[in-house]
């Protein structure tokens, strides 16, 4: 038997590196979730605000960004490089074929619920995370009284703004933020947007429910010992718990806030 | 008493490879419910045959399910509406009197049509020959159960040494992938102490040859494991991953080189 070809050359490197970068964006959305659980706390966003400033200042999360925005790149192109070789695969269609016989939807069509998946991150990244950096969200002051723990806050024109800044005087903590929350606020009064996030955590719903326990599958980790928890946590954690979180911040804002 | 049926056929007929073809309608008619899928077509090529025409040419070769020369994918499934069958041992009442059935070859590029309804599936020899093999010592023949297995491992080698190398597999996966009866052959020899030898080098000959072949990749449908006709387990396929991956990160030889 002559030397093999290189790993990342061949199917099976390839879906290692769907699979591996699929659970690391996995682990990301249960930290993004529990941070943006801040959303629904009763305090004018003073959390969330200073949860925003922390998680995109603080070097260790900065690193794992952009890990995370490579992982998002290379998962999406490798998805592209194996279909189109899967396309390649069948050059001639079947007349008929009868996949529901055989497979679960969202399994045979990942590459769809994963650029619907696509289009909602861009989207996403634009409403938020492109406006936070580019200093197109309001700006906030929020004073806390820090022996009743009260909050009160008033909006800051750019002019007032130059930092992110706590101060403590006299019992007062001031810290003045970009209001994120007021973006998010503001954001989620367009019913297209919400619309958009709703249907996106649905494909999430979809994508996930297949893609979680496949990483697994793909990697080797199939044992009877453990192959339930994973399906569980794949249908249940990934495919309704986390999805149905998501998606309750559109509609909270939109109709309850 | 045995039911007779009429029935409308689209087969699909091709010359040659690398041909045109497309599907010609035939009548079937007066068929028993107790044949095989195998022998209603016997009788429509002798009444073809009666006409001077060219009869329609297919793969079989044992008739009892063991030798995986039939194929077939009737009515968009392989090997037909049943699971756990092959096409040779699908019996006509398993369709009602007045159905259409559509008859198509498999369609994967490393299974080119050669006439009609048969293809090459010469892909899976050359993996085969890539390392689906053990090297035995010449001298005398050893005893009999000189090698202890478990018992739970001699079932498992046994059921994964049950395919048969029909290409159902590639046929009902929407990617035509081969991972199926790759996994198969690997697993066979992986898990006996006879196949320890070439265990590594193994996984990653035939993996190798599997891509070089053209079939695509696995994105873990399970298409695959339902339509087998002889029940091989995608556990398999999480044991090829785990053969291949540890070959290539843990095992291979020149490492250190
Ligand atoms: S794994 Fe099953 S479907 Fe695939 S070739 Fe073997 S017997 Fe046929
Ligand atoms: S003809 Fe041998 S398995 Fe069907």
């Amino acid at each position: 038997m002559s030397k093999s070809k290189p790993i990342l050359t061949s199917s099976l490197g390839r879906k290692l590196v769907m699979s591996l970068t699929g659970l690391f964006l996995c682990s990301f959305l249960v930290i993004h979730l529990i941070g943006n659980f801040q959303l629904f706390a009763n305090d004018e966003g003073y959390a969330f605000n200073n949860y925003a400033y922390f998680m995109t200042h603080f070097a260790p999360i900065k690193v794992v960004s952009y890990l995370l925005y490579a992982s998002i790149v290379i998962h999406a192109v490798y998805a592209l490089i194996l279909t189109i070789q899967n396309k390649k695969a069948r050059p001639v269609q079947y007349n008929q074929y009868d996949g529901k016989s055989n497979s679960a939807w969202n399994s045979r069509n990942m590459g769809i619920l994963g650029t619907v998946l696509l289009v909602f991150i861009a989207t996403h990244m634009q409403n938020f995370w492109w406006k936070y950096h580019n200093d197109q969200v309001p700006y906030i002051e929020y004073t806390k009284d820090l022996n009743t723990g009260t909050i009160t806050s008033r909006e800051l024109s750019a002019s007032e703004f130059t930092d992110y800044l706590v101060t403590t005087d006299n019992g007062q903590e001031v810290t003045k933020a970009r209001d994120l929350y007021k973006q998010v606020d503001f954001t989620f009064q367009n019913v297209g947007l919400v619309i958009l996030y709703v249907v996106a955590m649905f494909a999430l719903a979809f994508h996930l429910i297949h893609g979680f326990q496949s990483a697994f599958q793909t990697v080797g980790f199939n044992h009877r010992r453990y192959i339930g928890i994973i399906r569980f946590i794949g249908v249940w954690v990934f495919g309704v718990l986390i999805p149905i979180g998501f998606a309750a911040m559109p509609l909270y804002f939109y109709f309850i806030k | 008493m045995s039911g007779q049926m009429n029935l409308t056929l689209k087969v699909w007929r091709q010359k040659k490879e690398n041909q045109k073809g497309q599907f010609v309608t035939y009548k079937a008619n007066n068929i028993s419910d107790d044949m095989s899928f195998l022998e209603m077509l016997d009788v429509v090529n002798e009444e073809i045959t009666r006409k001077g025409e060219d009869p329609i040419y297919f793969d079989h070769d044992c008739r009892e399910g063991i030798c995986g020369m039939c194929s077939l994918v009737i009515n968009g499934r392989p090997h037909g509406p049943k699971y756990g069958t092959t096409t040779c041992q699908l019996h006509m009442r398993s369709f009602h009197d007045g159905q259409t059935i559509v008859i198509e070859p498999w369609r994967a590029a490393a299974f080119p049509v050669l006439k009609d309804l048969a293809v090459d599936r010469t892909a899976f020899d050359r993996i085969q020959q890539a390392g689906g093999y053990v090297n035995v010592n010449t001298g005398g023949v050893p005893d009999a159960n000189t090698i202890p297995i478990p018992k739970r491992i001699a079932d498992e080698a046994f059921e994964s040494a049950t395919c048969i190398g029909c290409g159902a597999c590639v046929a009902a996966c929407k990617n035509a992938s081969a991972m199926l009866f790759v996994s198969a052959k690997v697993s066979q020899f992986a898990l006996l102490p006879q196949g320890q030898t070439e265990r590594y080098e193994r996984a990653q000959a035939m993996v190798d040859q599997m891509d070089a072949e053209g079939f695509g990749n696995c994105t873990n449908t399970g298409a695959c494991e339902a339509e087998c006709p002889v029940g091989i387990k995608l556990t398999n396929i999480a044991r090829l991953n785990r053969e291949y991956f540890t070959a290539k990160l843990f095992r291979q030889e020149d490492i250190h080189n």
